[in-house]
């Protein structure tokens, strides 16, 4: 039975922490990817500073790699995921024409794992010294509390509960997407993003428990003095490098595959031509997934594995730079015979495209095992991955919120800021990372707290550090851009960029149920084909009716709290509040198992008001 | 505006070139600078990918150059420009020209694997030596010879080196720039490698696995010498000092350290294995892998291990100075 609540409000701090509505979830994504972005950038800022001179004495020995560590961690698991993540709840249901996720409960759930997740391993830096063995975390050092202190245990609960978050929102993507679309939204009529978003969903789905299987070893060794890990117990350090990276391969390309999808809709939207090669570029994907998890061997050359494996995996490997520079070239010809505007959007998606191929091309280099005997470790290696990394899934994020803001906020950023950022960053890029290609050939390994004299590095790391400067002041254009333009910017109308997919075809910010009548999707870029056709608005697919809506609920909030206090008690081997904390998840659980709630509805008459009031 | 920037994109990857091809970084620590068959060989594979990729790097570049001039959007243009599905031949073409390019690639790839993985420990004119990582110095030992060193390596010129590497207790990674590429040193498993040294010389070496708190400090020395000076070096190594101790201060000194570094040092043989072997530590070039060889530096490291090495296995002694200059006197003067 349905409960005759009225709509609730879309403000007010228990609106928030209660909502299931997947564009609320998606900013509050956003918002927590914003807020560890930051951290995790001042961590960065902290090591160049450390790095700009040799010998220099400011974060030395454990503390280096102490925000060595959590920079790493958080912008792999803290910044870039849950950015995705936001993207996918803003963007995803608004263009297959769906007015939900799948399990929207689950969809709450698994962003307060997230994020509560994440304020678990920040407040290691308070509790004794955050973890200190890298992202990658390399039994025994990290395994063994022989090694080190308490900041690991963090790590490994922390990542284990945002973890599970990560599983659940990707298995709720792969049904929204199989099952949600609208009528005549056919696979091969998907846009591209929603396509990324599909693959990495699948990937998630596959690539995380490895992770979960790890981290409960290592836990284990941590805890309870088992030796999985542990050499002189019988134990393999390689094990953990297997699970580590069965797991870490497919996940850069679950960062870097879905801002492949957002400039997939960036530079045909600004170029006004459709994507060149859909069905090349769909296949691309599909495959770069694919071959994502036959790799993960790449990140291990140095282990010893022998002759055999090394070739085989290299080769592979190298494989990938087909589809990718398949996607390279569908661009370049996208943009081809187009008519370019150079919003704020589309330059993020431009620089991004000689940014990442160079990324792209060390990447090859990399993958020639031989040669990866001198890259392996060194800064060659961390300039690679920033290529990729910054130069594609943070360009892409860039770009997609310079897109999407109108539609997920209802406002417009600043243009002209937004140029001030994006050269300031694109700039300050460019001089921080370039210079550390050569200095990893000349010598310098990575997660080195500081190099000797006089050894031929002193010029390239001052460089380096020089480009952070600039990185710094274009985060802060960004975050005032944001800020005041909340505050002054713009209003946005629906359809601010001339855009080609559904989401533009509703009102910005999108009403709560996404569309009053599900559309009837008439083919690729289906909004494009409406205007051609000289329609206003899509077709409808069903008559105006009554939109079942589900029920907020504060009962995810409260599960992944218990898991937070419970992640204490593990820590200080304290199990009464491990045990507690359990129980108050398990708990929620049970009410929500027995707990007859079927949502609400809202009627026609109520949406019609709530709609026009939005639209420009 | 646009135009210019692309230009200067260009810059960086010029320079690449000539570095390279001027072999840039300090010698004896940069792999651009090889001092050995098998750095040479990996440069010359790192060549190879790095014109290949530069290439691939310039075609997009001008397409993309081309493509941001002469198809921006001009004030009062109107009009929907065509809408190109694709096209299968272009499509086609950037597939197998890759596909092409990385086989020119794989083929010297995997011979070169191969050939680096090779074992010349059975090989009579082959030097083998057991490399064991520490937290955070190194272990070498000849098994051959009979002879075990800390932080510095001898080998002679010319000859294969054939290590076996492993690790005491997390994991490290043995690498000498300019002599070869790295493998990692596993506690728990042995790793093959084999380097060789083409002319004397003193080269840097380094872990290049994270490995605690002072990972960037466990440096070593590979010193290179030709081979007959090696084996005055192997002799005089196997020869136990025949001068002793005289002077009342080093007496003092040597004293002291048999009742309270002995445990974890060992000298000729006799002491602990839980830190360096200090048997011939006055020949030394450097003082715990990374400062310079001097009375003053060896203080400073007495006074404040935890200082110099942050999280280093060595305890702080609390020496007093009457301790510590009986220390540096002995210490200096223990040489071959
Ligand atoms: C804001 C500009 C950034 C700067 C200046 C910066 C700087 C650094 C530095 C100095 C290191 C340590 C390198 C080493 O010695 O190993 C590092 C490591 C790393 N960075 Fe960044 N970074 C930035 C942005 C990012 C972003 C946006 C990401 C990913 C989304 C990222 C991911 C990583 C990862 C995964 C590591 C490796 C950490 C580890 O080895 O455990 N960085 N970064
Ligand atoms: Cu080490």
């Amino acid at each position: 039975m349905s409960h005759s609540l009225s709509i609730n409000k879309r403000t007010g701090i228990w609106d928030w922490l209660t909502t299931v509505d997947h564009k609320k979830i998606g900013i509050m994504y956003l918002a927590a990817a914003g807020l560890f972005f930051v951290i995790g950038g001042i961590e960065a800022f902290l090591m160049r500073l450390q790095l700009m001179y040799p010998n220099n004495d400011l974060f030395v020995g454990s503390t280096f790699n102490q925000l060595m560590t959590m920079h790493g961690t958080t912008m792999i698991f803290f910044v870039a995921m849950p950015a995705i993540f936001g993207f996918m709840n803003a963007v995803v249901p608004l263009q297959i024409g769906a007015r939900d996720v799948a399990f929207p409960f689950l969809n709450s759930l698994g962003f307060w794992l997230f994020f509560l997740g994440g304020i678990l391993l920040n407040v290691s830096w308070f509790a004794g010294g955050a973890p200190e063995g890298g992202w990658t975390a390399y039994a025994p050092l990290s395994s063994s509390s022989l090694y080190t202190g308490t900041g690991l245990d963090y790590y490994v609960l922390g990542l284990q509960i945002s973890g599970a978050g990560s599983l659940m929102g990707g298995i709720n993507f792969l049904v929204t997407i199989i099952n949600m679309r609208a009528p005549g939204m056919t696979f091969m009529r998907m846009p591209l993003f929603t396509w990324t978003s599909f693959v990495i969903s699948a990937l998630i789905l596959f690539a995380f428990p490895p992770l979960t299987v790890g981290l409960f070893l290592m836990f284990f060794d941590r805890l309870f003095d088992a030796n999985f890990f542990d050499p002189t117990g019988g134990g393999n350090v390689v094990i953990w490098e297997h699970l580590f990276w069965i797991f870490g391969h497919p996940e850069v390309y679950i960062l870097v595959l879905p801002a492949f999808g957002i400039f997939s809709e960036v530079i045909p939207t600004f170029s006004k031509k459709r994507l060149f090669g859909y069905h090349s570029m769909v296949f691309a994907t599909v495959l770069i997934g694919f071959l994502g998890f036959m790799v993960w061997v790449h990140h291990m050359f140095t282990v010893g594995l022998g002759p055999l494996a090394n070739s085989i995996f290299a080769v592979a490997t190298m494989a990938i730079a087909v589809p990718t520079g398949i996607k390279i070239f569908n661009w370049l010809f996208t943009l081809w015979g187009g008519q370019i505007r150079f919003t704020t959007a589309n330059i993020f998606a431009l620089g991004f495209i000689p940014s990442f191929v160079m990324g792209g091309v060390t990447g090859v280099m990399l993958a020639m095992a031989p040669a990866d005997f001198q890259f392996q470790d060194s800064y060659f290696v961390v300039a690679h991955f920033h290529y990729v990394i910054l130069g594609g899934t943070v360009f892409g994020l860039f770009a997609g919120l310079y897109y999407w803001w109108p539609k997920i906020f209802g406002r417009m950023l600043n243009e002209t800021l937004g140029k001030w950022h994006f050269w300031l960053f694109f700039i300050g890029f460019h001089i921080t990372f370039f210079p550390q290609h050569l200095l990893g050939v000349w010598g310098m390994p990575r997660r080195v707290f500081t190099y000797l004299p006089n050894q031929g590095l002193d010029t390239g790391n001052f460089i380096s550090t020089v480009g952070a400067f600039f990185m710094g002041a274009a985060v802060i254009v960004f975050l005032f851009n944001v800020i005041w333009t909340t505050k002054r910017g713009e209003r946005a109308v629906n359809d601010p960029w001339d855009g080609r997919s559904l989401e533009w075809s509703i009102s910005s910010p999108a009403p709560e149920y996404n569309f009053a009548q599900i559309p009837q999707i008439r083919g690729l870029d289906a909004y494009w084909v409406e205007k051609m056709a000289g329609n206003k608005e899509m077709k409808p697919s069903e008559p105006l009716g009554e939109i079942h809506m589900p029920s907020p609920s504060i009962l995810p909030l409260i599960m992944s709290l218990g898991l937070f206090i419970s992640s204490f008690g593990f820590i200080y081997h304290n199990y009464y509040i491990a045990g507690a904390g359990l129980l108050i998840t398990f708990a929620c659980m049970f009410i929500r198992s027995i707990k007859d709630d079927h949502g609400y509805h809202i009627k026609p008459d109520e949406m019609s008001e709530r709609d026009r009031g939005i639209t420009a | 505006m646009i135009q210019w920037q692309h230009v200067k994109r260009l810059i960086p990857l010029i320079g690449v070139m000539m570095l390279t091809l001027t072999g840039c970084g300090k010698p004896y620590l940069s792999a651009l600078d090889p001092k050995g068959p098998v750095a040479e060989m990996q440069l010359s594979l790192i060549k190879l990918s790095l014109y290949i990729m530069i290439g691939v790097v310039l075609v997009v570049a001008i397409i993309f150059t081309y493509v941001l001039i002469r198809y921006r959007k001009r004030p009062n243009q109107d009009g929907i420009p065509e809408q190109v599905e694709g096209s299968a031949k272009l499509e086609i073409l950037w597939t197998v020209i890759p596909i092409i390019l990385l086989i020119i690639l794989a083929v010297p790839m995997v011979s070169q694997t191969f050939t680096l993985a090779k074992d010349y420990s059975g090989e009579s004119d082959t030097v083998r030596v057991k490399v064991i990582a520490h937290q955070f110095w190194w272990e070498f030992e000849y098994p051959d010879l009979g002879i075990k060193t800390a932080q510095e390596l001898y080998i002679p010129t010319g000859k294969k080196i054939q290590f076996e590497i492993t690790s005491a207790d997390v994991i490290h990674a043995f690498w000498v720039p300019a002599l070869g590429g790295k493998i990692d040193a596993n506690p728990g498993m042995v790793n093959k490698m084999w380097l060789e040294a083409d002319e004397p010389g003193v080269y840097q070496g380094r872990c290049a696995e994270l490995c605690g708190a002072s990972h960037a400090l466990m440096d070593f020395s590979v010193i290179a010498v030709s081979s007959g000076e090696f084996e005055d070096w192997v002799k005089e190594m196997k020869t136990p000092p025949t001068e002793t101790v005289d002077a009342d201060l080093a007496k003092q000194g040597e004293e002291f350290f048999n009742q309270s570094c002995i445990t974890c040092h060992a000298v000729n043989g006799t002491g602990g294995n839980f830190g360096p072997d200090l048997s011939t530590f006055g020949d030394r070039q450097k003082i715990a892998g990374i400062l310079e060889f001097n009375e003053e530096n060896l203080e400073r490291w007495l006074k404040d291990p935890q200082g110099v090495k942050p999280g280093n296995k060595m305890p702080n002694l609390n020496l007093n100075d009457e301790q510590i200059s009986g220390l540096v006197e002995y210490l200096v003067n223990l040489k071959r």
